[in-house]
């Protein structure tokens, strides 16, 4: 099988969240960048799998510029089989996806995989922009995929529970959790990462038609207000009069 | 011109979501001077619920067909009706099937799309409208700059009310899906509000020493009329179900109580749960993180406590 692997680049899951340039740019200074979590330990693994069982090759593919191709070789150490990066600042969702799509058209992949989102942006949506570019199904939040030859049987995750469906042919799909086990990068895929190919690809031009105007923080929080555990009648009187939320 | 929303039925009947959602779009609307039309597909048991609740007109692809979702065929259909009655504004909820139709009617439409939106957009000097990110630790506000627009609405982010009109329900019968996807399950729980919707939660992690000690969250949330739900390393041992689990990697919620007992309050879990209004931490160590996000706290053993509040709450029903 010929599988694609979408991986961004996010801050870590405990960095400091700041902004500059009047709170309209995320402040990079002494944030550590990961490969979001979904990506790696669902997505890429499960399509590494596949390829274990089924034979074919598992291409990595970023939009981003030089600095993720630590990240990249990271999807590379741990099994992916190629990479690409497409050399673009990623603005907005549309043209991430206008790109990813672009290079899908060009491999003939039978499933292109994504992470259920990004834990920066939180947006969720290249995933089943990429499809509609691709005119392919797709689906989301897959915490289980299984081939029956050539058959694919997908359970998503919805709220409250699960949704398995069967699909013969190409088709999107963006991973959750339970879609396979986070896997460490060894010594020898180290070594290996570094004489497999990353290709750059020129970005073509696009415009972004959602841009991030401001950032904001949340205001501080006023303070816990400690009871005395021996008086819960005290904390649903402040829970109805207080909060108003019963 | 119009706004256009797209409402779910999951097994032919709506939920809290859509009143919210067609109030949502109805608010926007009328900030706009526009109609507010709905998109409904499939079986429906009643329009009941949600004929005043803000829609002028609420189209619906009334083919059963259409009862096996598939973002492809939805997608197709939510971009005609668009074309066909204007819409400047294209709302989804922020939900499983909602985000895998948002960005296939962002694409067909070439339009600006922002997902999980929390806010009602400001129109004066441009589209704009906020949402949270970096899982809840920031507000972004984004600026959409196409003609057509696409948001799918966090769930929770508004108290929906009646409007006095009660939409015009205009059905087509003749549409219908080819979809080639096969539903083969569909398995939800059934009769309690799911976590994204609800409003009261109540959850609880390790602390809990082992699945058989839940007894006392199920009671607490029985007497609330609270969803339950739980920390990761919970889910992942099996204690609890997975789509209980809340956090940067499970659910991110915002319901108005969330009660968190025998939770540390590690980052990645603040970060499904940072945008709860009101959050009550239970927890027998005085350093737990999760004090600091608290509005209020009981430092005491869980065991004593949760059954405590159960009783209170009894009590304060009986009583009021
Ligand atoms: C990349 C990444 C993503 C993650 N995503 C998530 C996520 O989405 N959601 C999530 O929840 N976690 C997530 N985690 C894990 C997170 O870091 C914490 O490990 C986890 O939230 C801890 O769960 P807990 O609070 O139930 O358990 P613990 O940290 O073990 O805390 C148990 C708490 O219970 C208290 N306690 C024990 N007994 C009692 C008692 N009798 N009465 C009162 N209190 C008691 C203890 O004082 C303690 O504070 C993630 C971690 C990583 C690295």
């Amino acid at each position: 099988m010929n599988l694609l692997v979408c991986i961004s680049k996010t801050p870590e899951t405990t960095a400091k969240i700041g902004f500059t340039d009047g709170d309209s740019k995320f402040n990079e200074e002494g944030v550590q960048f990961i490969m979001n979590p979904y990506d790696e330990w669902y997505a890429l693994v499960r399509a590494i799998e596949l390829k274990e069982s089924v034979g074919g090759k598992v291409v990595a593919i970023n939009v981003g510029p030089a600095s993720n191709d630590v990240v990249i070789r990271k999807a590379l150490a741990i099994g992916a089989d190629e990479a690409v990066r497409i050399n673009a600042e990623p603005q907005s969702a549309m043209t991430t996806a206008k790109y990813i799509a672009d290079y899908a058209k060009s491999g003939d992949f039978d499933i292109v995989f994504l992470g259920k989102e990004t834990i920066d942006y939180n947006g969720s949506e290249v995933g089943s922009m990429v499809a509609e570019y691709l005119d392919l199904p797709f689906f989301s939040y897959v915490s289980k995929l299984e081939m029956d030859g050539s058959k694919a049987i997908v359970t998503r995750d919805v709220e409250g529970g699960q949704e398995t469906a069967e699909y013969t042919g190409a088709f999107v799909l963006s991973a959750a959790k339970g879609l396979a086990e986070q896997r460490i990068p060894n010594m020898r895929g180290i070594m290996m990462a570094k004489r497999k190919p990353l290709n750059v690809i020129e970005p073509s031009a696009t415009e972004d038609l959602s841009v991030v105007v401001k950032y904001e923080l949340p205001e501080a929080k006023s303070g816990v207000k400690m009871l005395d555990a021996d008086d819960m009648d005290e904390l649903v009187r402040l829970l109805h009069e207080e909060a108003k939320v019963i | 011109m119009s706004v256009l929303v797209y409402i779910e039925n999951p097994k032919g009947n709506f939920k809290k979501a859509a009143n919210e959602l067609i109030f949502f779009g109805r608010s926007v609307a009328d900030k706009m001077n526009v109609e507010c039309h709905a998109v409904v597909l499939g079986s429906v048991s009643s329009f009941d619920a949600i004929q005043n609740a803000g829609a002028h007109k609420i189209h619906h692809f009334s083919d059963n067909s259409f009862d096996a979702f598939d973002s492809q065929q939805v997608a197709k259909i939510v971009d005609t009706a668009a074309n066909a009655v204007g819409a400047k504004v294209i709302v989804v909820g922020h939900t499983a099937n909602g985000k895998s139709i948002l960005g296939r009617v962002a694409v067909r439409q070439n339009a600006g799309s922002v997902s999980g939106v929390n806010t009602m957009p400001t129109l004066d000097g441009g589209f704009k409208i906020k949402k949270g990110v970096f899982s809840g630790k920031a507000t972004a506000e984004f600026e959409i700059k196409s003609d057509v627009k696409v948001l799918s609405l966090m769930g929770n982010s508004f108290q929906a009310s009646d409007f006095d009109n009660t939409a015009e329900i205009v059905t087509d019968s003749s549409t219908n899906s080819d979809s080639s996807v096969t539903i083969t399950d569909l398995s939800t729980v059934e009769g309690t509000v799911p976590l994204p919707e609800a409003e009261l939660v109540v959850s609880a992690g390790r602390g809990m020493k082992g699945p058989e000690n839940w007894g006392i969250i199920d009671e607490l949330a029985n007497e609330l009329g609270a969803t339950t739900a739980c920390s990761r390393p919970v889910a992942d041992i099996g204690w609890r179900p997975h789509h209980e689990h809340v956090g940067q990697t499970g659910v991110a919620i915002r319901p108005n109580l969330y009660i968190a007992a025998g939770i540390s309050g590690a980052i990645q879990h603040l970060a499904g749960v940072n945008q709860s209004k009101t959050i009550v931490v239970i927890n027998k160590d005085p350093e737990a993180p999760f004090f600091k996000a608290a509005d209020y706290g009981i430092c005491a053993d869980l065991f004593d406590v949760v059954p405590k509040i159960t009783e209170a709450l009894k009590k304060y029903k009986a009583n009021n």
